[in-house]
């Protein structure tokens, strides 16, 4: 174990280490950047995580095989990019972050059994991973049974706040909410129809937008449709649309039936151009790959962050995206949210001076980080302050923003009169 | 006034609601048959069908790519050239697998679906070594996009006509390949009997060669006409093997006539309660009904007389 060797008193390897850089101290300070010592190991870990001298593991758990390999390849790459970036700066605490990286496999009892791996065998300090709502809700008992903490980084229902999570994508109030008022607003649409994959968070999600839609904006929903993960059949839905004629069209379709939905949506001659609203919380850059942009130009989308927002921070992120992975890269709002995870972890990790989990989760509130989205401040229940945007997508497969919410929005995950 | 909708809307919607019926008709038709015609006739349970759909529609994307890049003013065609592409390259793999791998196996039909399901697992990730593990989007020509205007108020997308028509002419082909032609003969003289049909002389191994060719041949085109409804991923062939199997036992494994019946049987029934209820309990109840009339008539549909 790694603590044991430093607790051996006045000839430990530590203490020796630890004078020899006291020495360089003075040196030190003649450097343009500042290199600390790493703090002993025994001091920063007490509770038997994977940290050496040099080094700390984190996991990585996302899928990169089955229907949501098209969402969730953009996170790894997102986090990986991260992780080198803090290596450069020096890493955490001192140390060099080493990830093991685990697969999903869009299979939620797959997610639980490799996050007990990553906790019980690997020990590693931190675990960033999952996306669907249901991989969450599966891993969420081994994380508050083994005292992990996972950085997740997806958009999401809400109504939940655990301990051991930290939430970086939007919750329902942050996302839906905005979304249906500034449609309404601007479009004065009166009537919707909902439309989702058959899991918790579309499910959730339509619940939260019917009640808001019914109660506090006093408009109509005139259906609501529910489709398997991984469904390719839409035409009769597409019917119903065509009879019912909603003004807005509200869609969380997941993972790979985008594709075949926004196609046949395009087949049937839905013009969203010009003639037919069509709201999406779940579709990013990442999922306009797979379907083309030519299928969904025109569709408007909620989302925190789209890679054309035009700061000299997001530009600088999107330059070292496709340095690392390559010119035909992509970033969604939620490649993005997973990039501030590691980020998050490490300013977490150094305010507490430790990687011990409750102490990284006790120092969290308060901890802001320049994103490229925009500066973003952990909230006491775990979520993040962030702004909103609605994009208009381009046949080019980017984003046109039109509105941004002026000022950062509060999370909620728990709102009252919408459950 | 019905419900709310007037007559003339209604009825421009059922006439819509039934041409999605004829697609979805047409879809099962194109994954079945070149099932139907490898379980049926053979007698082998190949699990890695859909992976040869997904080489089908593999070769229209890089077809497409090939096109858009070197011969950008003939991407108009580019579909049919890709479906030829398809059928050869998915035959060609389809002998390849046969002579390899099946033809060791034809005694013991268990250890074809395990060995049948690796072959699956391989290729899954070979697509995902060789193209990457994300979708991968094609391009379609424009002819094919967009949907047609039969009045005002009905529109039939045009890429669902294309597929319609497609599956008529592949299943008149195949009728007359099987049943008119003397090779047709031989395939159903090996089925019927095979120790007979090795003694009058017909060489029972190649039949059996270029029969499985044939039918991975033709899941290579269904999977080139599904890059315009679906996508194309690694995965993409696991979405349609269930429902694939699913139409070719419902039929009577042995009766290619009782595969299209149980297309659809199964396809109408899905779309039709697609409309009224939500996806998740048409499939329930489509799936449900044919369990039920499975277990009255475990045979299937139809079913071929076959002397033993």
């Amino acid at each position: 174990m790694p603590g044991k060797k430093s607790r051996a008193g006045l000839h430990s390897a530590t203490r020796r280490k630890l004078l020899i850089g006291m020495g360089v101290l003075p040196a030190a300070a003649l450097l343009p950047r500042t290199v600390f010592a790493a703090p002993a190991t025994s001091a920063v870990n007490t509770t038997g995580l994977a940290v050496t001298d040099s080094t700390v593991k984190v996991g990585i758990l996302h899928s990169i095989t089955g229907t949501m390999a098209i969402s969730e390849t953009g996170s790894v790459e997102a986090e990986k990019l991260a992780i080198s970036q803090i290596n450069a700066q020096g890493g955490v605490l001192g140390r060099k972050i080493e990830f093991i990286q685990e697969d999903g496999a869009s299979d939620w009892p797959t997610f639980a059994e490799k996050s007990k791996k990553l906790l019980v065998e690997d020990k590693v300090a931190a675990v960033f991973g999952c996306w669907t709502s249901a991989s969450r809700k599966a891993v969420l008992p081994v994380f508050e049974q083994y005292h992990g903490i996972l950085y997740y980084p997806t958009f999401y229902e809400g109504l939940e706040e655990s301990h051991d999570v930290f939430y970086e994508g939007q919750e329902a109030t942050q996302q839906i909410i905005a979304g249906l008022n500034w449609i309404t607003k601007t479009k004065g649409a009166k009537t919707f129809y909902l439309l989702g994959s058959d899991y918790i968070w579309p499910r959730t999600s339509n619940k939260i937008a019917r009640k808001h839609i019914e109660d506090h904006l006093h408009l109509k929903v005139v259906g609501e449709d529910y489709f398997p993960l991984g469904n390719t059949e839409f035409n009769s839905v597409i019917n119903k649309m065509k009879l019912r004629r909603p003004d807005v069209i509200y869609a969380i379709i997941v993972g790979g039936s985008n594709v075949a939905f926004y196609k046949q949506l395009k087949a049937a001659g839905v013009d969203m151009v010009n003639k037919q609203t069509l709201l999406t919380i779940s579709v990013t850059e990442d999922e306009i790959r797979g379907i083309g942009g030519d299928n969904i130009v025109g569709a408007y989308a909620a989302m925190k962050y789209f890679q054309s927002i035009d700061t000299p921070t997001n530009h600088k992120f999107v330059a070292a995206f496709k340095k690392m992975w390559g010119p035909q890269s992509v970033i969604g709002d939620v490649t993005q949210a997973a990039y501030e995870g590691p980020w998050l972890w490490k300013l977490e990790c150094e305010k507490a001076g430790s990687f011990d989990t409750e102490k990284v989760i006790a120092a969290a509130p308060g901890t802001v980080f320049n994103a490229p989205e925009g500066p973003v401040k952990v909230h006491e229940n775990h979520h993040l302050w962030s702004h909103t945007r609605i994009g208009r997508a381009r046949s080019d497969g980017q984003y046109d923003i039109v509105y941004v919410t002026p000022e950062p929005i509060e999370p909620n995950p728990f709102p009252k009169g919408y459950q | 006034m019905i419900g709310g909708y007037s007559i003339s809307d209604l009825a421009s919607v059922l006439v819509m609601q039934g041409f999605s019926g004829l697609i979805l008709f047409s879809v099962f038709v194109l994954m079945a048959l070149g099932l139907a015609i490898i379980f049926g006739q053979m007698g082998v349970i190949n699990m890695a069908h859909g992976e040869f759909m997904a080489v089908g529609s593999y070769m229209t994307y890089l077809c497409s790519r090939l096109f858009a890049r070197y011969l950008p003013g003939l991407f108009a065609i580019h579909f049919f050239v890709a479906m030829i592409v398809a059928f050869i390259v998915a035959g060609a793999i389809g002998i390849a697998t046969e002579w390899l791998l099946i033809r060791r196996l034809y005694a013991r039909p268990l250890d074809t679906l395990l060995a049948t399901w690796g072959l699956s697992l391989a290729m899954q990730q070979a697509f995902r070594s060789i193209f990457g593990a994300r979708e991968v989007g094609v391009t379609l020509p424009q002819w094919l996009m967009g949907s047609f205007n039969l009045t005002s108020l009905i529109q039939v997308p045009i890429n669902g006509l294309f597929v319609m028509g497609l599956t008529v002419l592949i299943t008149a082909a195949l009728f007359v390949l099987i049943f008119r032609s003397r090779w047709g003969r031989q395939v159903r003289a090996v089925t019927q009997n095979r120790v007979m049909s090795g003694a009058v002389g017909i060489n029972t191994e190649r039949i059996d060669r270029y029969t499985f060719g044939l039918g991975c041949g033709i899941a290579g085109i269904a999977g080139a006409a599904f890059t315009m409804i679906g996508s194309t991923s690694p995965t993409s062939g696991q979405l349609y093997i269930v429902d694939t199997f699913l139409v070719v036992v419902f039929g009577g494994a042995q009766s290619l006539i009782g595969t299209i019946a149980s297309a659809f049987t199964i396809s109408q029934s899905q779309s039709t309660l697609e409309f009224f209820l939500s996806g998740s309990m048409a499939k329930v109840l489509t799936l449900l009904t044919v369990v039920g009339i499975l277990m009255l008539r475990p045979q299937g549909l139809f079913v071929l007389k076959v002397r033993r």
